[in-house]
């Protein structure tokens, strides 16, 4: 053969400039029938980080130092799935803080209180590693007509985990920040979740949730505005849950 | 009727009589009303990958609204072009993708973010507007509860009627839906008469798993329920079915082998009680499954005959979260086994120059009617 192969190989799409109102994958070319390399690789770095974070672990030393800033205890706690493994398989143990867990909590909870913030893994420990500290620093000092109980961390935990700590807690509303389920363009996103009354066995109707809270979702500061919001829509009507109408245009995926 | 020609079968007799040459697509057809879902899970669990395959294909369940979907040799695709926030832009964008890529003959189907009538109301206005300006012959749904659908029907362009369904009363309550409530939804789009060549009008979706979920499976096991979910859907004479087998999560499907047999006996279940089964190839990013995964699923499912697959950009749902089947995907598996869009839609294709009649797409121009 005398002349090679040409290397304009893929077939481009003309629409590109879509890109500016959607993050989806859009305008991504093709050849034959396939999606082109450059893509199909950035596919498979987006989905590494996303396994990344289903895998994360809390730092929880670093977490404890930079929490100290709010002359709170911070107390760091276990749930029943002891491996991630587990945890994945078996979400009623993530429910559930383990017996010596249990039993520290009991120990150490003598008053009662107003709020107890609860600093979950979920299902992404990166989302709470990154997004949790920024949060609480706007959203702590607006909250000082509220007793404030210990915060805790917990790992390997779920939702519902944060019902029995705060039960313990005796504390009358309960604000869990947990690690939402990774995506692809989205492995560390933080969802609030905030429950009045909290006891065991409450299910996800009696709680407001805010989701997507990381730089490039909802921001920081915007997040806290709804959380707090929502606080003292809770504490005034005495209630949270479908009853309890977040106004604003936030939404919730479970 | 159906019933009594097989009533007197073991379920491994069953199972040795589907996979028979007796077991013709018509003898099929005519006794789909006569299988119970809970024997025809039981048989799907005395089958290997290609007993289900072999069956699923020989039933050919076909649906009409705008279009014809489930011929054999035919592929179709819901264009699934979610926005984390319902950005009218930002899912106008994706469909006009997703159309560029052949895709949408199925539906056109949003999974909104919020359920707020309003909000369903621009979707349904917006995605009918492109339908109707660009002259598409398909049909269009927001994936909304159905009783948001019942209050807004009188003010928007609803075509295909969509809820979530499962094998257990109790799990039906707990998403806000009765058998009555269905029906009720059922009269009042059929009153629409919205649909050119036919009048199925439901769109309902499953998963292995919900009743688990929704604590009220009493302790059944969840292939089961799901093919107690597909009677109910039969009773509907639903456009689609489609069941998200690996949206669900690894505590009911763990890695891609449970996620591929799960689709495998849902299709085959599906198919054989008389619905038009598509599937969701998808799994989540805490399940032990990739693209590989995907990939034979996808090949798999298209041997089987299924009806119909999603089509997302880039196969990421930035909405749900989720990998799900890219518009690519859906041009790969007609390729490889010679599948075209359902009849009316690939004339579209042909007429608006995005497909030849080979099949093969074509170069699209920046000056192509769709990009104006």
């Amino acid at each position: 053969m005398s002349t090679t192969i040409s290397n304009n190989i893929i077939q481009q799409d003309p629409w590109s400039s879509l890109k500016a109102f959607t993050a989806a994958r859009i305008a991504l070319g093709r050849t034959g029938t396939a999606i082109p390399l450059k893509e199909v690789l950035a596919f498979k770095l987006a989905f590494a980080h996303a396994r990344d974070a289903v895998y994360s672990l809390l730092d929880d030393q670093q977490l404890a130092v930079e929490l100290d800033i709010f002359k709170l205890p911070v107390y760091s706690l276990q749930s029943k799935s002891d491996s991630r493994n587990i945890y994945l398989q078996r979400p009623d143990l993530g429910r559930q803080l383990n017996d010596t867990s249990k039993k520290r909590l009991q120990d150490l909870s003598k008053e009662e209180y107003d709020i107890c913030i609860i600093l979950a893994d979920g299902l992404s420990a990166t989302a709470v590693n990154k997004n949790a500290l920024p949060v609480l620093r706007s959203l702590i000092p607006t909250l000082k007509q509220y007793n404030i109980a210990p915060i805790i961390i917990v790992q390997n935990a779920r939702v519902a985990i944060g019902d029995e700590i705060a039960s313990i807690c005796k504390a009358k509303l309960s604000v869990v920040l947990i690690g939402e389920r990774p995506g692809l363009s989205s492995p560390d996103s933080l969802g609030a979740y905030l429950t009045f009354s909290p006891m065991v066995g409450l299910t996800d109707e009696s709680r407001n949730c805010i989701s997507n809270i990381r730089l490039e979702g909802l921001q920081h500061n915007l997040a806290t505005e709804k959380i707090l919001y929502l606080i003292q829509e809770s504490f005034r009507l005495n209630l949270s849950g479908i009853n309890l109408k977040d106004t604003s245009k936030s939404y919730c995926k479970l | 009727m159906s019933f009594s020609l097989i009533s007197h079968f073991t379920v491994g007799e069953l199972r040795d009589w589907l996979l028979s040459d007796n077991a013709t697509t018509t003898t099929l057809q005519k006794l789909a009303k006569g299988f119970t879902p809970e024997m025809i899970a039981a048989v799907s669990k005395l089958m290997r990958n290609q007993d289900l395959i072999v069956i699923a294909q020989k039933c050919e369940i076909i649906t009409r609204f705008r279009n014809t979907i489930g011929l054999r040799g035919r592929l179709s695709t819901r264009l699934q072009p979610n926005h984390p926030t319902d950005d009218l832009k930002g899912i106008a964008a994706s469909m006009i993708d997703g159309l560029l890529y052949g895709s949408g003959d199925a539906v056109i189907g949003i999974n909104p973010a919020t359920d707020s009538p309003a909000s369903v109301v621009s979707l349904l206005n917006m995605i009918d507007g492109l339908r109707t300006k660009y002259n598409i012959p398909t049909q269009s749904c927001v994936l909304c509860h159905v009783t948001t659908i019942l209050q807004v029907i009188k003010q928007a362009p609803v075509d295909l009627v969509f809820q979530s369904i499962a094998g257990t009363e109790k799990t039906n309550k707990s998403f806000g839906i009765s058998l009555s409530i269905l029906q009720e939804a059922y009269d009042a789009a059929l009153s629409l008469q919205r649909g050119t060549i036919g009048n199925n009008i439901m769109y309902f979706e499953t998963g292995q798993g919900s009743s688990l979920s929704a604590n009220a499976h009493h302790n059944i096991d969840q292939q089961t329920l799901e093919t107690r979910a597909y009677a109910v859907a039969r009773k509907f004479n639903p456009m689609l079915v489609n069941s998200v087998v690996g949206f669900i999560g690894p505590e009911y499907l763990f890695d891609g082998k449970q996620i591929i047999r799960a689709a495998l006996e849902d299709h085959f279940c599906g198919k054989l009680l008389g619905l038009p089964m598509g599937v969701d190839v998808c799994y989540t990013n805490h399940a032990e499954a990739d693209q590989d995964d995907m990939d034979n699923l996808l090949t798999l499912l298209g041997v089987a005959g299924c009806n119909f697959i999603m089509g997302i950009p880039g196969a990421d749902d930035i909405m749900l979260n989720y990998q799900s089947t890219s518009f690519h995907d859906a041009l790969y598996l007609r390729k490889v086994l010679n599948k075209r869009p359902s009849p009316e839609f690939e004339a579209w294709l042909l007429k608006q120059q995005i497909m030849d009649e080979h099949g093969n797409q074509l170069p699209i121009q920046s000056s192509h009617l769709l990009l104006q």
